[in-house]
């Protein structure tokens, strides 16, 4: 089946994460150049900041509630809201119509925003219903699911569905390929030994695989893991977001 | 018990240093959970029997006195003496006082997480009465002076087999054995005088069953029978909150208890006592005593934390952590490990003494999703964290920053210059490569691992860049 034309099937709105935003835009423009490939326009309201995890992580409930209600602002007006990371489409899924459990008015808003809010490889396959995806890569993948994505959001088909649609890509099963990476936001910087040791299972699995490349759908994870696996030398294995590799090659600027 | 979870960074660094406890943590990782897993395929609806088992646990936590009474009066009607302690030293005290009036010399002791709590055994001893742990774990760690559990059905999970040996070979004096079923027979032979000597016998309780006012011990050795019939005295130590309404509810518990816990389908044996020996009875004891603990428990019953006292103990939490299972149960200081240790101990001995425990925690949520009772362990975890801000447990410069952050990604503009510096000072950092090694800020992150450079320019300014350019 071939994709509809450009924009036909209406706006989305990308949250493209304030990590993606600073550390690695990249993921971000593919994940622009994956929707309009589906043949949606997607709108980047240029207010959008941090979805609030940090503060709700940390306990401090009342700036996670201020800055749940400004993307809630943002974004309610689109008929979809994408975001390239499991954690933070689950904040806005799971939890933020939770932290206006006393606010009758805003936990109407969060959960109206919460039904239409997705992760991309979730949009992509089960929204969209994409059947060709751009990305050309070559090679051995192997696929890690991050907590959040897979156990708040249910995402754990999607993404090995689409790599099946890219005939250079061969997957490869991941040994413990649920289990947490160790990364845990703010944790890992705050008990690093421990964060290091999970962190290290992770990388011996990945490097077990035999896939020169493990992709996955949060840029916190990615993070962790392909600092760990550099520190202890391993300049080889590729990490990847999801996003990245379903889009291929990016234009320049 | 004596609280050391204000020691948590020190003892992870401990025990991550400690080979042979890393190495007996990698052999036993994910075998509970594998054959969990495997057992769960046994029911024809794992659903519906958790959403079942967390109705019921659920429920009775509503009317808890009610419950509570109603246990009280079934249990007293059938003979037996129901007594109520507020803490652990009251348990303790209540205890004594039975084993005095009995003329206790020796207590054997099935398994109890309770009179870990209370302390119970180094009470015992202090008051002159010897108490002897009878279940093989429990066994072990007490004739390796007094150690305590670190998981809360497999006290000596973070031990190999060598090491128990060894620690046999030296305290009872004979040829070191590798085989286990001969260590086992070994400790038998030991235990099985002091079944027949000891006066009184002590078990926990898994559940209460308030319309028959009976004790339900879930075990897997024989011993949990012995203690609990062949002695004169019997005394169930638990906590208030075990109590459920029928044993139709105990049938639906049991479902899911030894699955969750360790993937059978059913534990060896399911002891339902019911009051002291009645004319006729083959056996039993001729007195029977419940010691119900609060210790805690009443001040979580219509807070944001009742749901942990839907706990049924089954260790499945603990057997599912990343960081449980990476640091071993001693590390976290108190009784309970894991997940529904971060959780109860902050709780049960208050939030300053275990500042680190809701904390240390990735927020994976493999405890909530396997959990049998449906707690919500990360928001509890989440909640306490909420509650270390407002008490001022947690350092300023935190507290600040995450302020500081909300504040400023409040106000895009200026927000956007943020980004533009951090970009700038990260890339300074890193100095022309593609990652940084040592970074000021957060030296925790750079100790284990490197940071990546950003890219020169952020998402917002490039994707304004191209919108000007008209692409
Ligand atoms: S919290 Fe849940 S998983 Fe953990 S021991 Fe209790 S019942 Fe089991």
């Amino acid at each position: 089946m071939s994709q509809p034309p450009h924009g036909s099937r209406g706006e989305v709105g990308l949250f493209v994460t304030c990590l993606v935003d600073l550390m690695r835009p990249s993921i971000g423009f593919a994940a622009l150049k994956l929707i309009e490939a589906a043949g949606y326009t997607p709108v980047v309201p240029d207010t959008q900041t941090c979805c609030g995890q940090p503060g709700h992580n940390a306990g401090d409930a009342r700036s996670a509630r201020a800055l749940a209600q400004k993307l809630i602002a943002e974004f309610e007006g689109f008929p979809c809201v994408v975001a390239p990371s499991g954690s933070c489409a689950g904040m806005i899924r799971t939890h933020y119509p939770h932290l206006f459990d006393d606010d009758d008015a805003w936990r109407i808003r969060a959960e109206a925003l919460a039904a239409k809010t997705f992760e991309l490889t979730q949009f992509l396959a089960d929204v969209a219903g994409v059947t060709e995806v751009p990305g050309d890569f070559v090679g051995a993948v192997t696929y890690h699911d991050s907590c959040a994505g897979l156990r708040e959001l249910g995402v754990k088909r999607q993404p090995r569905a689409l790599l099946d649609r890219m005939p250079g890509v061969e997957q490869r099963p991941l040994n413990e390929c649920e289990e947490c990476c160790g990364f845990g936001g703010l944790f890992s910087v705050k008990y690093p030994d421990i964060s290091g040791a999970i962190a290290q299972r992770k990388c011996d699995n990945i490097r077990a695989s035999g896939a020169g490349t493990v992709a996955l759908g949060d840029l916190g994870c990615m993070m962790n893991i392909e600092g760990r696996l550099r520190r202890i030398g391993d300049e080889g294995t590729q990490v990847i977001h999801i996003a990245e590799l379903l889009a291929g090659r990016l234009d320049p600027d | 018990m004596e609280i050391r979870s204000m020691h948590f960074v020190s003892r992870v660094r401990q025990r991550l240093d400690d080979t042979e406890l890393q190495r007996n943590l990698q052999r036993t990782r994910g075998r509970n959970a594998a054959a969990r897993l495997a057992s769960l395929s046994s029911l024809d609806d794992f659903d519906a029997v958790r959403a079942r088992a967390t109705d019921i646990r659920a429920s009775v936590l509503r009317d808890l006195d009610v419950w509570l009474e109603r246990f009280e009066a079934e249990a007293t009607r059938r003979g037996a003496t129901v007594l109520w302690a507020r803490d652990g030293d009251e348990a303790c005290r209540l205890v004594i006082d039975i084993a005095r009036r009995h003329d206790v010399k020796t207590v054997v002791k099935a398994k109890s997480m309770v009179s870990e709590e209370a302390g119970l055994n180094a009470a015992l001893e202090a008051a002159g009465i010897r108490p002897v742990e009878t279940d093989l774990g429990e066994y072990i760690l007490q004739i390796n002076d007094n150690e305590p559990p670190s998981h809360i059905i497999m006290p000596v999970i973070h031990k190999s087999k060598e090491q128990v040996s060894e620690l046999f070979a030296r305290v009872h004096g004979t040829a070191a054995k590798t085989d286990i079923v001969e260590l086992t027979r070994e400790a038998r032979e030991k235990l099985r005088p002091e079944f027949l000597g000891a006066e009184m016998g002590i078990s926990g309780g898994n559940f209460l069953i308030a319309e028959t006012g009976s004790v339900a011990i879930v075990t897997n050795e024989g011993n949990g029978r012995m203690c609990t019939t062949m002695p004169r005295v019997h005394v169930a130590l638990t906590g208030i909150e075990k109590v459920i309404p029928t044993l139709d509810d105990l049938a639906t518990l049991l479902r899911i208890l030894p699955r969750s816990a360790t993937g059978q389908a059913i534990s060896n044996y399911v002891s339902l006592l019911t009051g002291p020996k009645h004319e006729g009875d083959a056996d039993g004891p001729e007195h029977m005593y419940f010691v119900l603990v609060d210790g805690g428990r009443a001040d979580l019953i219509g807070g944001d934390f009742e749901p942990m006292l839907r706990c049924i103990r089954c260790g499945a939490c603990m057997n599912h952590c990343p960081v449980y299972q990476t640091i071993g149960g001693h590390s976290y200081g108190w009784v309970y490990p894991g997940p529904m240790g971060s959780v109860l101990t902050p709780l049960y001995q208050g939030l300053e003494k275990a500042k680190d425990l809701p904390q240390a925690a990735t927020l994976c949520n493999q405890c909530g999703v396997v959990c049998p009772v449906s707690i919500p362990l990360p928001d509890l975890m989440r909640k306490l964290r909420e509650k270390q801000v407002d008490a001022g447990l947690r350092p300023w410069s935190e507290r600040l920053s995450m302020r500081l952050w909300a504040w400023v990604a409040q106000r895009p503009a200026l927000y956007a210059r943020g980004v533009r510096l951090a970009v700038r000072y990260l890339r300074w950092l890193a100095d022309g490569r593609d990652r940084i090694q040592a970074m000021g800020v957060a030296p925790g992150w750079t100790a284990e691992r490197d940071f990546p450079a950003p890219a020169a320019q952020s998402f917002r300014d490039r994707y304004a860049a191209r919108r000007r350019a008209g692409r």
